[in-house]
Formats: structure tokens, C-alpha cells, sequence
């Protein structure tokens, strides 16, 4: 089983210049030469520290650390500051932390430490300025959209008073960061999705949607790894697992990294899936 | 080489051990015993580390033979009638069944869950340190689902130790005790006081991710949406209808809905042994308080091996024979009343 991708970098780059000359010859996709994932982070400085985070009980045995109430970059960023704080200089007694949107899931064990002691050893930390923003790992994610890949595509153009090619556009047009995993194994939940993407979920959730799926609902953008319900768009799949048993990784994304989608074919889909299921990662990872 | 062969078993059973921790950041559902005591007390009565794989039994009856050789076995956790060729067979203690011997379980009683452990304990492939199944996510092992008639481990052969019962201290009565938030300022005064001081009930469609709460819908201040965030085994999350559900073991690592409160540790065993329709309350507690049951919960745990007691003593056999009589084979008129009997099908 081969694991590593080295030989598929030919391949993609073909698929990739196909399909952009496709929409090229179609003339409806702003298909930019140069990635997004080019462009510079973002990265926060702030000299004094910042406004601590609210410590809320989660059960006797985990804490949740949170920065904000919505969905917003900087508190994320704190978060996965935090996050990184943490694994680098353990605290005694934390078994396992959760990043998510707004908040770090701290658990513990109270026999080695209790709620009031880890809270203060915590809060300095939370409260300390960012880091300067280091580069982060960046994915190249195939997409196979529309058609029965992506069933909600059309009914998204339509909703948003455009062409499918022009969602495909302004989709594979954006520069992602993963910003928590959940739900279900490998669930990538990105910030980032273009603001003329923005819609309200499904009014009734499908009770399964395919592995694979690429969606957007409400202001979030996600990579589903394996088949589950989903009230989001279905805009299309792709053949990367972000999570795999018995691959090196097993799990492919890490909060804080960065993401961009680009357009396969059907074809194209079924090859790479094959070569996915067989171990290889099928994404391209930009920067080591 | 033994093997013991599920000959039958019902629906919600499977292998389930500790759980799978370190992996939640990245959506891994931890998965594990319903009830961590019993899981332990089982595989201390066979000698196993408190947390190995054993079978989990729901609320239906099951029933093993052993094969190729005998299989030393112990059952813990939600009493049931229980007979090895019609002899009663008590709750709480180890057996060893001889080559073709088929131990018979009957419907959980006053519980849901029950746990036979194996000696020497179920082997398998270990995913993130773990054997336990999460269906949904094809993990565990043997077997990455519930268990089926037909499915079969394999074992060493029963070393032939004496035969031991584990004295537990008397199940705790009294409400579920749960510690506020982390989301309880999503809720005013007069709603959070109508979920502690209301009368609930397990709904029927609960299962091992979450137990549906039965009883009056709680309303929350501002919608029912919030930015998700991470849960742990008990979280009580409350959604858009009002109707609160416990999010047990194989509960998704992140959920959407308010959490009013979280099920302290020491109860969630408690909690998931509480059969469908049984009413029960809430109660708040404090984080000290949460956090001391917390710490005798794990010493309980640790202290199982010092509970082990000698099967060949009169007063085993009293304990013994009471138990089976628990099960349901000679009622006395004191104890038939006392019984929260599941519905049978």
C-alpha cells in the first residue's frame, strides 16, 4: 500500500490545468492563477494581554475554556493558541483538550488536579498575546462538484441568483482554515467561506449524506469524512479521507490549517477514490 | 485455545471496554461502558484490568456456550435471571463454563446494561488504544458492530481459579446529580428550576450516543442555536423542542444545542442504568461536592480487588442464593414489590 503522495503531484496538476481551462473556455469562473492560499495569514499582535476567557464547568471533569459566544477568527485563534500552550508545557492532571469554534475543551482529572487550581493556572496562559502567526500546513483539496456528487449545487445557484459554475468558482475560490474537528471522525469545520456564500442550512436535515461530501451552511464550509446526517448544502465530494484507519495519518487535518478547494471531474473522482481507499492521501499538502 | 460463542443475543450489545480517549479533537467518539463499575467489577472478578473489553448486554436476554475447551467467565451490572443447564447462577460473581456448557441470560431487571467479562478478556485490534465498537464510525473490534448469534472470541483455556463474588457497596438511590452549565445562562431562573425540580423519564428511542429526557419542555432565552462546542458523557443538551437529551458514550465530540448541565461522574453509570420509563429527578450539586464523588468513584474502582470474596463460604452461598432468587426464581412476597421490571416485548 503506497502512502505517501510524491507520485501524484503530476497527476493533479493536470487534472487541476484541465479543469481550469474548462472553465476558462466557458468563460464563467474567475479562476485565479495564483491560489488564495497564497496570500499571508492572518496574524493578531497585541502587546498588553487580553481579556480573559470565561471558565465554565463541564461536569466535575472538564473545563470549558471560552473566548466568545460566536464564530469569529480571533477568538479561534486564541483558541488554538491555547491549544498549542498546552500540549508545549503540559499541566499536570489535563487528559485530552477539544479545540472547537470558541472555546478549548479542557479535560482533567480531578484527583490530580481540581476546578479552581486548574483555573488558575490556565487563565494567565489564555490571557498571554498571540505568538506571531507561524505558516501554517496548507491542503489542496479535489473536488468533484455537482451532478450526483454535489445534488445541491444547482438549487444553490438558483437560491443565489447565479450559474453552478459561478458557485464552483467562488467556492474552489477560497482560502479555508480549519477551524475545529467534530461530530463525527475528520469533520472539518472551515472559516473562510466567501460572504456571497452565506445561507441558511436546510430546513429539514438529510438523514445521511455521502462520505466524502463537500457542503456550506450558514457561514461555515465543511470536509465530511465518513457518510452522516447533514442539514448543509451538498455542493459536491471528494475522494480525500480526512480521516482513515490504518493510514499514516490516520487523521489528515489539524485545526489551524489552512485549506483550498479546486475542481476535478467525475472521471477523475473515481480514479482518485480508488487510489484513497488503497491508503494514498490524494490531497496535496503545500507547505510541510 | 477456548472459544465462547454468542449462541443468542438481542439488539445493544457489544464489546465495549474503558473507552477511546485522546482522539476527541480530531471528532473521535470515545465510546466504552455504559456503566464503568460494573464493566470493572466484572473483569475483577476474572482477574482482568478494570477496564478490559468485555461483552456489553442490553436490555435483552443472551445467551454462550463455551467451546473447544472451558471459559471462566463473571456477570456484573443490571440483574438478570441467569442459569447455567437451569442451575441459578448469581449476579456479582465468576463461573467457569465446561466445554459445550451454555450460560442463559434473561431480560435486565430494574437496569439496562449488563457486562460479562471473559478471564483473560476479549482480544482484538486495538484502535487508539481501544477495542470498544462505535457502529457509526465501523470502530472496534472483534467485532465493529453489535454483537450477532454466531459471533464468537476466542481464549485461553479457564485457569481453573476458585470461583469469587465482588461485594458492592449498596447501589446509590436518590435523584441523578448533576453540576450547572456549561451553558445554564442560556436559560433563565424559572426554566432551570423546572428541570430540577421536574419529574423525568428515559424515552424508549435512547441509545448509546443519547437518552431522550421525557417530561416538560425546557425554553431557552435566546434560541436554541449556539456555535458548537465540545461535550463530555453526561452533557445535558437541550434543543429547539425543549426536550433535554443526556449525551452518552458514543455522543459526537461536538454538538450545536445550549447544555443546561452535565451528569456528574460518579452518576452517569447511574444515569445509563436508569430503564426506559422509570421516572427520576435531577438534583444540582456543588463542584466540590461533584468533584469529591468524582474521587471516590475512582477509589471505588481501585479498591474492587480488596472486595473479592471466596466463593466456597456459607455466607457466599446465602448471597448466592438470594440473588438467584432476585432473578426472578423464587419471589419472596418482601422483594417482588420492590422490582422496576422493564416491559418485556
Amino acid at each position: 500500500m503506497r502512502r505517501d503522495n510524491k507520485g501524484l503531484s503530476r497527476p493533479l496538476a493536470l487534472i487541476y490545468w484541465t479543469c481550469g481551462r474548462n472553465y476558462a473556455k466557458q468563460g464563467e469562473a474567475d479562476f485565479k492563477a495564483e491560489p488564495a492560499f497564497l496570500r499571508s495569514p492572518i496574524s493578531t499582535h497585541m502587546a498588553a494581554t487580553l481579556p480573559p476567557p470565561r471558565l465554565l464547568p463541564s461536569g466535575d471533569s472538564a473545563v470549558t475554556v471560552e473566548f466568545s459566544r460566536t464564530i469569529d477568527d480571533a477568538a479561534n485563534e486564541r483558541v488554538l493558541a491555547l491549544d498549542k500552550a498546552l500540549a508545549a508545557s503540559p499541566i499536570d492532571g489535563i487528559t485530552e483538550t477539544v479545540p472547537t469554534y470558541r472555546s478549548l475543551l479542557v479535560h482533567y482529572d480531578p484527583e490530580k488536579i481540581g476546578f479552581d487550581a486548574l483555573g488558575a493556572e490556565i487563565l494567565p496562559i489564555a490571557s498571554q498575546p498571540l505568538p506571531p502567526a507561524t505558516r501554517a500546513r496548507r491542503w489542496r483539496i479535489p473536488v468533484a462538484y455537482g451532478g450526483e456528487h454535489g445534488i445541491d449545487l444547482e438549487d444553490v445557484a438558483k437560491a443565489l441568483n447565479t450559474t453552478p459554475d459561478d458557485i464552483v468558482a467562488r467556492h474552489s475560490g477560497g482560502d479555508y482554515r480549519v477551524a475545529m474537528i467534530g461530530f463525527t471522525p475528520g469533520w472539518s469545520y472551515l472559516s473562510g467561506l466567501d460572504k456571497s456564500l452565506h445561507m441558511s442550512r436546510r430546513q429539514s436535515p438529510r438523514l445521511l449524506t455521502p462520505a466524502g461530501t463537500i457542503s456550506i451552511g450558514g457561514v461555515q464550509a465543511g470536509i465530511q469524512c465518513l457518510a452522516a446526517p447533514s442539514g448543509w448544502h451538498l455542493l459536491g465530494r471528494t475522494p480525500v479521507r480526512t480521516y482513515q484507519l490504518h493510514r499514516t495519518p490516520t487523521f489528515l487535518t489539524e485545526p489551524g490549517d489552512r485549506v483550498t478547494f479546486f475542481a476535478i471531474d467525475h472521471k477523475s473522482f473515481e480514479d482518485l477514490d480508488r487510489a484513497a481507499e488503497a491508503g494514498e492521501i490524494v490531497a496535496e499538502q503545500v507547505v510541510a | 485455545m477456548s472459544r465462547l460463542v454468542v449462541a443468542s443475543i438481542g439488539p445493544a450489545s457489544s464489546v465495549q471496554d474503558g473507552g477511546r480517549f485522546g482522539a476527541q479533537r480530531y471528532g473521535l467518539t470515545v465510546s466504552g461502558a455504559m456503566d464503568r463499575l460494573s464493566l470493572a467489577a466484572a473483569n475483577t472478578l476474572v482477574g482482568n484490568a478494570p477496564f478490559a473489553a468485555a461483552v456489553e448486554i442490553g436490555p435483552f436476554g443472551a445467551t454462550f456456550t463455551a467451546r473447544d475447551g472451558a471459559v471462566r467467565v463473571a456477570i456484573a451490572g443490571a440483574p438478570r435471571n441467569a442459569d447455567v443447564a437451569g442451575k441459578p447462577v448469581a449476579m456479582d460473581t465468576s463461573l467457569t463454563l465446561k466445554d459445550g456448557e451454555t450460560l442463559a441470560l434473561g431480560f435486565a431487571r430494574g437496569g439496562a446494561f449488563s457486562y460479562l467479562a471473559i478471564e483473560g478478556a476479549i482480544k482484538g485490534d486495538l484502535v487508539f488504544g481501544s477495542l470498544a465498537v462505535n457502529a457509526r464510525a465501523g470502530l472496534g473490534s472483534p467485532y465493529p458492530r453489535p454483537l450477532q448469534a454466531g459471533d464468537e472470541f476466542t481464549i485461553d483455556a479457564a485457569s481453573g481459579a476458585p470461583e469469587l463474588r465482588i461485594e458492592l457497596p449498596k447501589p446509590v438511590s436518590g435523584p441523578i446529580r448533576v453540576l450547572l452549565g456549561p451553558q445554564d445562562d442560556e436559560f433563565d431562573d424559572a426554566n432551570k428550576a423546572l428541570f430540577l425540580d421536574s419529574e423525568w423519564k428515559i424515552s424508549a428511542t435512547s441509545d448509546r450516543m443519547g437518552y431522550r429526557l421525557e417530561g416538560p419542555a425546557i425554553k431557552h432565552l435566546h434560541g436554541h442555536n449556539i456555535v458548537s462546542d465540545g461535550t463530555v458523557n453526561g452533557s445535558i443538551q437541550v434543543p429547539g423542542n425543549g426536550s433535554p437529551i443526556a449525551l452518552m458514550m458514543d455522543r459526537g465530540t461536538s454538538g450545536g444545542y445550549p447544555k443546561i448541565a452535565t451528569v456528574i461522574t460518579a452518576d452517569v453509570g447511574r444515569l445509563a442504568q436508569t430503564s426506559a420509563g422509570t421516572a427520576f429527578r435531577f438534583k444540582a450539586v456543588s463542584m466540590v461536592e461533584a468533584q469529591d464523588e468524582a474521587r471516590k468513584f475512582a477509589q471505588l474502582i481501585r479498591s474492587l480487588p480488596d472486595r473479592l470474596r471466596g466463593c466456597d463460604t456459607v455466607e457466599l452461598n446465602i448471597e448466592a442464593l438470594s440473588d438467584a432468587n432476585v432473578a426472578g426464581y423464587a419471589v419472596s412476597a418482601v422483594d417482588a414489590g420492590t422490582w422496576q421490571v422493564m416491559a418485556e416485548p
